[in-house]
């Protein structure tokens, strides 16, 4: 079984190694089969996983085994701190490795086509495998620092794909604003990883979480660990205040896009708080902040997509709003239901982001949805798979989505009806702007250039096949979790009841709601939801308006909204320029005037010595013999002295 | 052995002394190269004396013994530091010091 687990992380670093060294020299039928390669014996190997965690529970009496911890070896130990690389295999890890490898998998065979023809091929699956380890090492982490390496890991593998086609400034701007937002956040990681050492002695999972469930809720202590952590998801998960960077990053490649900001990358923070659940549990000031902060995250996000003309900038804030909303089922206690709302957004939001890469390959590299239409009839694979995505992220029965959000917006309800309303007015929104851009992509009449249209073609298989899985994965991921009401039996739930069992001991659970009540609830949002998909058909479809080019003259508010609410240039005047102009006062001043001129000065001394003292060679062989014999009398002297 | 001991070792010290500094000045002063070897000798030589002047007043005949050593490697010595000489006439054509002065700055 251990074996089982190094490899499982093994094998995409060896990829990495392999495609990294001979990135001039490996031939791409090599690197086509050794990239997604990897990553399947990855996936293989985690369904035996699996297999395995489900069977363990067969054997006992009853419950699943709480955690497994294999130990690889001992990494640092000094005095009483002693941490070790090992891996720990429960149901929250198992799942996540299963998404991770299995929507990965998918994602590198889609990259086959879609990287085809680019010089950088090789160098492309190596920085795709090397994520795919650090993501691993993130999940499957028995303590805090091997998650932090993943964490780190992940960090700098967006960086390096983010700024793939490294040639362009624009893009390496994009790479570094990612890569230094997501560092912010990992200050906050560190502090949280330091408190919990200072506090707990120890920074494994299962010491930290079993002295943790003795303490008292609302412990100072506790509420400072849990919300430096938190500050490091909001840099990973772009909430606000770090999330500018994610729709700046969709200056990647798409199937970058896809694997990083749509299926893991992102959704690490979740991850590190459905881990962390009891810390999180006994602190609600933490729990409330973070509601607050997903929420808010969630209405703005959509609110700008709304306006965005860029396919793949709506799909980046599409995901900033969809991971406020797992933030949100966090804060109020519904981890299953954030973990299911990640699995099935990994689902669907890979696959728009893979058929949006379709789109793009298809019209020859354009990104601007005014520039698309009438795509339905040329890209037909592409036209079911994104349109079954669309489905499914706009909740609509029976798809995936659907069940996910409103397993949240149930909770939300029964925490709060504010909680409720707001995410209910979210889902509507992300209705609206999701079927927008479907619309305006496939239907009416193609918008762009003549060539463009000469050139309009569906993508090979390499690239519609993993779009196919995904949208059957899109299309039925609702059974993982498929609630009492529809005579379910709410299998994800029992699967992670043990990984959050100590947290919903502790949480105080409001009352649950009636099935009348929730047949109401789910109703409602069903029918507004519908109620925008109709309003959104009226505008783009029956009538062309709506689509203006960047110079038109818009209301205040829309305005406002189209350009991204300035965020970016209040960050720019704020952050940035304070920066730059520091750094340009350090150079100028410190460096220049006074640094450079000490160290040169001493250059300088030591050529003006030798230029003086060279004198005293005159070549006179007279002079040498007096020195000589002077020296001699010397050496006499002070011997006779000392 | 005894009728050394009239002659007080002062006199040899100062006798000595008094040689090894007329070498001292030879050296220094001379600009004929092989005034400066004879020079050298001189100092060599006034040592000697004294090694066995002190020899024979501590009736210890290892002071004798040294000046042997010391006069063999005085031979050798002579016999490079002349070698040098006959080389520096063959390509400047004079013995004088003054001539060798192009190794400087």
């Amino acid at each position: 079984m251990k074996l089982i687990l190094i490899l499982i992380p093994l094998l995409p670093l060896l990829g990495f190694l392999f495609l990294g060294v001979g990135f001039k020299s490996i031939p791409k039928k090599v690197t086509s089969i050794v990239g997604p390669g990897t990553i399947l014996a990855s996936f293989i190997l985690s369904i035996i996983t699996f297999i395995h965690l489900t069977q363990q529970a067969g054997t006992q009496s009853s419950l699943f085994p709480h955690s497994d911890v294999y130990t690889l070896f001992s990494w640092i130990s000094i005095g009483s701190l002693d941490i070790s690389f090992s891996f720990l295999i429960d149901p929250l890890s198992v799942l996540m490795l299963l998404v991770v490898t299995g929507v990965g998998f998918l994602i590198h065979v889609y990259s086959v086509g879609y990287m085809k023809d680019d010089p950088g091929y090789n160098r492309f699956f190596a920085y795709m495998n090397l994520f795919v380890f650090f993501m691993l090492l993130l999940v499957m982490g028995a303590n805090y620092p091997i998650m932090f390496i993943g964490w780190e890991g992940v960090g700098l593998c967006s960086y390096l794909l983010i700024g793939f086609w490294f040639k362009n400034h624009e893009y390496n701007n994009a790479a570094n604003k990612a890569f230094i937002m997501n560092r912010i956040g990992d200050l906050g990681f560190l502090l949280g990883m330091f408190l919990l050492f200072t506090t707990f002695q120890s920074l494994n999972y299962q010491d930290i979480f079993s002295q943790a469930k003795g303490m008292t809720s609302g412990n100072g202590t506790l509420v400072a660990i849990t919300l430096l952590l938190f500050i490091g998801a909001v840099g990973k998960s772009a909430q606000i205040p770090l999330y500018t960077w994610l729709p700046d990053a969709m200056a990647g490649p798409t199937p970058v896009s896809a694997l990083i900001h749509a299926a893991t990358m992102v959704t690490a923070g979740v991850y590190m708080i459905a881990r962390s659940n009891i810390l999180y549990v006994l602190s609600p000031a933490t729990m409330e902040i973070i509601g607050i902060t997903a929420i808010i995250t969630a209405l703005f996000a959509a609110s700008i997509a709304i306006f965005q003309n860029d396919i793949k900038k709506i799909l980046a804030y599409s995901t900033i709003s969809q991971l406020g909303y797992m933030f949100a089922a966090l804060s109020i206690g519904a981890f299953t239901g954030a973990m299911f709302h990640l699995t099935t957004h990994a689902f669907f939001k890979a696959l728009l982001f893979l058929a949006a890469g379709s789109v793009i390959h298809a019209i020859g590299g354009g990104q601007d949805i005014r520039n698309m239409g009438g795509l339905r009839k040329k890209l037909p694979k592409t036209y079911w798979t994104f349109l079954i995505a669309t489905l499914a992220i706009a909740g609509i029965p029976p798809f995936s989505g659907f069940f996910s959000k409103d397993e949240i917006l149930s909770k939300a309800f029964e925490f709060n009806h504010v909680t409720w309303f707001a995410l209910a007015v979210g889902a509507f929104m992300t209705a609206f702007y999701m079927f927008r851009l479907f619309y305006l992509t496939f239907f009416r009449a193609f918008r762009g250039t003549e060539e463009e249209k000469h050139h309009l073609h569906e993508s090979p298989a390499v690239m519609t096949t993993p779009l196919i899985v995904l949208s059957v994965l899109a299309a039925i991921g609702g059974v993982l979790n498929i609630p009492v009401l529809f005579g379910g039996e709410n299998w994800l739930s029992g699967f992670l009841a043990p990984v959050f069992a100590d947290a919903m001991a502790v949480k105080v659970q409001p009352a649950a709601l009636s099935h009348a009540t929730e047949w109401l609830l789910m109703a409602t949002t069903l029918a507004g939801c519908l109620v925008t998909i109709f309003w959104a058909w009226r505008r783009y479809v029956k009538q062309e308006n709506g689509l203006l080019p960047d110079e038109a003259k818009r209301s205040l508010l829309v305005q406002l909204i189209s350009k991204k609410y300035y965020i970016d240039e209040l960050y720019d005047f704020v952050f940035v320029k304070p920066s730059l102009w520091c750094s340009r006062y350090l150079h100028q001043v410190v460096e220049l005037r006074f640094i450079d001129r000490i160290v040169n000065g001493v250059g300088q001394v030591v050529i003006w010595t030798g230029n003086t003292v060279r004198y005293v060679q005159t070549g006179n062989v007279g002079f040498y013999m007096f020195i000589m014999i002077l020296g001699i009398i010397l050496i006499l002297f002070f011997n006779i002295l000392i | 052995m005894s009728n050394l001991a009239t002659i007080p070792i002062e006199y040899y010290l100062v006798f000595c002394s008094v040689l090894f500094c007329i070498g001292v000045f030879g050296v220094l002063i001379k600009r004929n190269a092989l005034v400066i070897l004879m020079s050298i000798e001189l100092m060599i030589n006034s040592i000697n004396l004294l090694l066995a002047a002190f020899s024979a007043y501590t009736n210890d005949p290892a002071g004798q013994i040294f000046v042997f050593f010391i006069m063999v490697v005085a031979a050798a010595e002579v016999a490079i530091g002349l070698a040098i000489v006959v080389l520096i006439y063959r390509t400047t054509h004079s013995i004088d010091i003054d001539v060798l002065n192009k190794l400087k700055w």
